[in-house]
């Protein structure tokens, strides 16, 4: 039905919100990313001076290595143990629904609860170095929180911790929906288990790892209360994203156009990943 | 024969898989439930160590291993977590946050879903130019990083008076909710039966009408899924409340945040323990009644777009 004045009108609120909010928004960031803004904003265009500094700068250096590391290995192992889970869980087995559960429970979570709960856990005074000690083995050592070198792993474990067993309840969604007329066929020919995993189960799987890589590849992006409440950043800076790097620059450090600039960046290496994906959705919504 | 008898009866329980395949003999089913059970445990192993420790004197913490149980069982950790501990410079514990997210989480779960229905409900039963882009709009703007909108809306709150205060984030929370809202409401609606849509305009019904009474009666599964969607997202939300909100307004994870990370001298781990199992409880409590709903939602929110 042809929309008359009214759904329009009722319509023109959220549209105008999502217009401001957030697109307006973003351009007026992207606007302050060219100016000198320090403490306040300032709307004097000034060139892509903050861009240069910020390539200049050793706290972004560092926030893009440690993102490098974390993303890499954040998305693929959670891939993988998602996708073992749910493979695991898709064998018919008894109490299927306590274990899903179990594995997905840390999703309902807070990241500030999860990096609390990790802090501790992985605290060598405390936790698992000291837990391993008091059982007899006094020359165990787990430190790698404290190691400006390994912390970033630690904050790995915990965000893979908190998020396969969403990639896990996609993949079993996936495996759900397998052809069994495939399985069969290749069952018939002979093929063994592992082989019709590799050739005809994966492939069908390959819409669920695209969307599964989007998700995890925004949300490692994003993440940043992990990161406030596990290590706050260190030890030193070696715990540092760009998220953090932009909260620093703009709201500790008064130099809100090279935080505006960073926050550019992040969004552009979003769309990246996300637009092509939106895309190919809308198109699908489209024609089915 | 034998064949064709084998080929529909289902394979026997506990032997092979849903898709009836069966994995070598070197991996017996014993194999495939310690490897799940050893999965499950370590899921498990935190909110576990979590809620022990909670429940142990400070020393015991120290002297014995985490995953030990309390030997000196005592309940002071919580009630210094809730009650006494001191966040900031004011020993209020954890109690005001705890009434500040709920005091948002209440309002911006509401508005949010509401808004949303309404827009589900416009989008896919009215034909208007820009739709489809609006559409694409709302869809990119349920990915983007908050950073990049952190510093306009910072201005945008203060301007409007909302700075530092719960109302501030409500808004917050309701405008960037409404993306993810509107998305559940109009692929929901975008399946419902044309027919009785059509129906209920041929007896008269309005705008208003057709939504009232035939398109929110039978939305009772989406509602659910966006309430707990909503309801878990701000509840666990943090770079807006640490943005946004001053000791008067702060939310909870921000509330925990600095009672665990801005706490000088001794470390109180049982009661840091406690503060996030306080904090985790409400969310908790939704996953388990409704776990169903909550997959549902994730679902929607990532392999439907």
């Amino acid at each position: 039905m042809k929309a008359g004045y009214l759904p329009r009108l009722l319509f023109s609120p959220s549209v105008l919100l999502v217009l401001v909010c957030v697109y307006g928004y973003i351009m007026f960031t992207v606007y302050l990313s060219f100016t000198g803004s320090t403490l306040m904003p300032s709307l004097t265009f000034t060139g892509a001076g903050s861009y240069v500094r910020l390539a200049g700068l050793a706290n972004w250096r560092v926030s893009l290595a440690n993102f490098g590391i974390f993303a890499s290995l954040y998305i693929v192992i959670a891939l993988a143990l998602g996708l073992a889970l749910a493979i695991l869980i898709d064998q018919g087995i008894r109490a299927e629904s306590v274990f899903r559960s179990i594995f997905l429970y840390p999703m309902a979570l807070s990241f500030i609860v999860t990096g609390t709960a990790w802090k501790w856990l992985l605290d060598p005074g405390v936790g698992l170095e000291r837990s391993v000690q008091l059982l007899g083995w006094e020359s165990f050592r787990f430190g790698w929180i404290k190691d400006s070198d390994l912390a970033i792993y630690c904050v790995v474990l915990a965000a893979v911790w908190q998020t396969s067993g969403f990639v896990m309840a996609m993949f079993l969604a996936g495996l759900r929906g397998v052809d069994t007329e495939q399985v069969n066929a290749a069952r018939v020919d002979g093929a063994g288990t592992g082989q019709i995993y590799l050739r005809v189960i994966l492939p069908q799987l390959g819409p669920i790892f695209v969307s599964a890589f989007v998700i995890l590849a925004h949300m490692a992006i994003k993440s940043y209360d992990l990161i406030v409440a596990m290590t706050n950043g260190g030890p030193g800076r070696s715990t540092w994203l760009p998220s953090v790097f932009m909260y620093q620059y703009t709201f500790t450090r008064n130099e809100m156009a090279v935080g505006a600039a960073s926050a550019v960046l992040m969004l552009l290496l979003t769309a990246v990943v996300v637009v092509p994906y939106l895309r190919r959705e809308m198109r699908g919504a489209r024609h089915g | 024969m034998d064949k064709a008898i084998a080929r529909v009866s289902p394979p026997a329980r506990g032997e092979t898989g849903r898709l009836g395949l069966q994995w070598s003999r070197a991996a017996p089913r014993v194999v495939l439930y310690l490897l799940l059970a050893a999965g499950a445990l370590l899921f498990l192993a935190p909110v576990y160590v979590m809620l022990v420790n909670s429940f142990k004197p400070l020393a015991e913490i120290r002297g014995a291993s985490l995953l030990a149980l309390p030997s000196d069982w005592t309940i002071d950790p919580w009630i210094a977590a809730w009650a006494t501990a001191k966040i900031g410079v004011q020993a209020t514990g954890l109690r005001p946050y705890f009434a500040n997210s709920f005091l948002l989480v209440i309002p911006a779960v509401a508005l949010s879903t509401l808004i949303g229905a309404l827009n589900g409900y416009i989008l896919t039963q009215f034909r208007f130019r820009g739709a489809n882009l609006m559409y694409a709009a709302l869809l990119f703007s349920v990915f983007i990083p908050f950073q990049i909108v952190l510093i306009p809306m910072a201005k945008t709150l203060g301007w409007l008076g909302l700075a530092g205060t719960v109302k501030g984030l409500i808004f917050v929370h309701t405008v960037y909710g409404l993306g993810f809202t509107t998305l559940f409401f109009r692929n929901y609606y975008a399946a419902f039966p044309v027919e009785l849509v059509k129906s209920a305009r041929m007896d008269g019904a309005g705008f208003f009408g057709v939504l009232r009474h035939v398109l929110l009666p039978n939305s009772a599964p989406i509602v659910i899924v966006t309430v707990i969607w909503q309801f878990t997202s701000i509840w666990n939300e943090f770079l807006f409340g640490a943005s946004f909100s001053d000791f008067s307004s702060f939310p909870l994870t921000v509330g925990l945040n600095n009672l665990v990370n801005s706490s000088t001298g001794v470390k109180e781990y049982n009661v840091h323990f406690a503060g996030a199992f306080i904090a985790a409880l409400p969310t908790l409590v939704v996953y388990v009644v409704s776990g169903k709903y909550f997959v549902r939602g994730l679902m929607a929110g990532s392999v439907k777009g």
